[in-house]
């Protein structure tokens, strides 16, 4: 098994490409987690579709770069809608979230359909937008998401302590002079990048559990961001790249659920094991006195 | 007292919440190296006042001056403390680097905070007591330890106003001597503190003056001139009424035993 995923091709490059996806989206997601716009990483991911659609009817090309470039626009946009939803109505963000997601995966369910019944558009395989297929990544795809990816870490690195302290205290971060509406479309716009990178391997569907999941897990490790952040990064490569050696040990086993199945094990294990944070730590704090008691 | 320029100079601001004014046609003069209470009943717009001083909110009409100038032009002399409850002290980072993240202002883009950074913001945590906690994460501090990290970040901002908001609220009796201590500490090296502060017991005893306010403000001047009873109905006095009209076999209350309100 292992020695496939170094001497095969094929599986070296999707390996390749979910790991790099698993990086990024955990990156990101820490701080969309610590920002409390898990949520939003749903909504942005589920309004991508449509934007793919649009992509290859307007284009008439299937190149996963081009596509990746509409689910991005259409993601930002529906992240607009959002933001613009809450500012100008009296509808709360939980609400505004779920009617994006809703509206815009609809109109992209749609538009999927229209287009799978025309002839030209059968053998463009949209629909793996869906749950997605690891397997269709080819080198230049892997390549795309390295450079996509590469440089919305290379942003955050730059942007890191400005970053750091959005996320914490706006407030603060405000009065200090920092623009925090800027930064905070910035954070957005790289969260968008992140989702579309994966939404070929994992699909719109599954994709908020690579945002959430990874964060979710690294924040039960440690109390400092900087080792969450990587930590968040590793937990969605090793995700990555285990779904892909699990679903290519076990055949017919589809890749992009196996990779959100991995995701989800590492943080249920880190939810229940990790010192300190972990509930199983907890419930041994807690009895452990009143059983020394009762002895 | 000076004649000199006062440190905040708010003129005819109104703030106004979806047509709902919550601060009307406020002018405020606070003068340099003062230590100030601002005082009121809940949603007197006390925050809010503040917000408008540091640009967080937009107000409908007026404008603040600090020494003369606008906000955005005074930042750096300008050190604010928000409400503790204002962030989740879940977030995962170190006492001491919160402390360091006053200084990033003056830091600016690209820039890292390194071991002078560290070195300022450990001499902030020793001056309210807390450098034993530098690594700690700072969910595992009490609220009072909370508040006086927030201090610590405020200090090393190295201002000439520091703004707070309800620092006092709920703390410690070592918190509130240590806060008390940093705010004489500050006005005897001249700088300007404005505190908002709920508790009307302490006001003639902390603050050398005051600012009455109740969406509108009723008074402000030094404590021994505008803090008495009649200001002071006029500021809770709709409450008091309030209470009134609740318990109807209760006498009124006295003017002073509207603190009880507070």
């Amino acid at each position: 098994m292992l020695s496939n995923l170094l001497f095969d091709y094929t599986l070296r490059t999707v390996a390749l490409g979910s790991g790099i996806m698993g990086v990024v989206s955990g990156v990101l997601g820490a701080f969309a987690v610590l920002r409390r716009q898990s949520l939003l990483g749903d909504a942005m991911s589920h309004a991508a579709l449509p934007g793919i659609v649009l992509a290859f009817i307007i284009t008439g090309s299937k190149e996963p770069l081009v596509l990746m470039i509409g689910a991005a626009v259409a993601g930002w946009i529906g992240a607009l809608f959002v933001m613009a939803i809450i500012s100008t109505t009296r509808i709360k963000q939980d609400g505004a979230l779920g009617l994006i997601l809703a509206t815009f995966f609809g109109f992209g369910l749609v538009l999927l359909t229209w287009v799978q019944a025309r002839p030209d558009a059968a053998q463009a395989g949209l629909d793996r937008y869906l749950f997605g297929q690891a397997a269709t990544l080819l080198e230049r795809d892997v390549a795309a998401m390295a450079a996509i990816g590469g440089a919305a870490l290379l942003v955050l690195a730059l942007f890191w302590k400005e970053c750091a302290i959005l996320s914490f205290d706006p407030d603060f971060a405000r009065s200090m002079g920092l623009p925090v509406h800027l930064l905070s479309v910035l954070l957005t716009s790289l969260l968008v990048a992140a989702i579309s990178i994966g939404l070929q391997a994992v699909g719109v569907v599954l994709m908020s559990a690579l945002i959430v999941a990874p964060a979710v897990a690294a924040r039960q490790w440690t109390d400092r961001l900087g080792v969450m952040v990587v930590l968040s990064g590793v937990f969605g490569a090793v995700a990555g790249v285990g779904g892909v050696v699990l679903s290519g040990a076990a055949a017919r086993l589809p890749t992009g659920p196996v990779i959100v199945v991995c995701i989800s094990a590492l943080a249920l294990i880190s939810l229940l094991f990790a010192p300190r944070r972990g509930l199983v730590w907890n419930w041994f704090r807690v009895n452990r006195p009143v059983a020394r008691q009762g002895a | 007292m000076k004649t000199e320029q006062p440190a905040i100079q708010v003129t005819d601001l109104t703030v106004a919440y979806r047509d709902k004014p919550v601060l009307w046609d406020i002018d405020l003069t606070i003068p340099g190296g003062v230590l100030m209470g601002i005082i009121g009943p809940n949603g007197a717009g006390k925050t809010t006042l503040m917000k408008a001083i540091l640009g967080l909110v937009r107000p409908s009409a007026g404008q603040v001056l600090v020494y003369g100038k606008p906000y955005a032009q005074q930042r750096r002399l300008v050190a604010y403390v928000p409400q503790r409850n204002s962030v989740d002290w879940d977030f995962p980072t170190s006492v001491l680097d919160v402390v360091v993240m006053g200084r990033y202002g003056a830091l600016g883009w690209f820039r890292r905070p390194g071991k002078r950074e560290r070195e300022q913001a450990l001499d902030a945590l020793a001056r309210v007591g807390m450098q034993d906690f530098a690594s700690r994460q700072i969910g595992q501090l009490s609220g009072g330890q909370q508040q006086r990290v927030f201090l610590a970040r405020a200090l090393v901002q190295d201002a000439q106003v520091y703004l707070m908001d309800e620092p006092l609220q709920g703390v410690d009796a070592t918190t509130e001597r240590t806060i008390l201590r940093i705010l004489h500490d500050l006005r005897a090296t001249g700088k300007t503190v404005v505190v908002v502060h709920h508790d009307l017991q302490t006001v003639s005893e902390y603050f050398d003056q005051v600012a009455l306010l109740n969406v509108r403000l009723v008074a402000s001047g030094p404590v021994a001139e505008v803090f008495n009873a009649a200001t002071l109905r006029a500021t809770y006095g709709g409450q008091i009424a309030f209470l009134e009209g609740r318990d109807p076999g209760r006498s009124a209350p006295e003017p002073r035993a509207g603190i009880a309100v507070s």
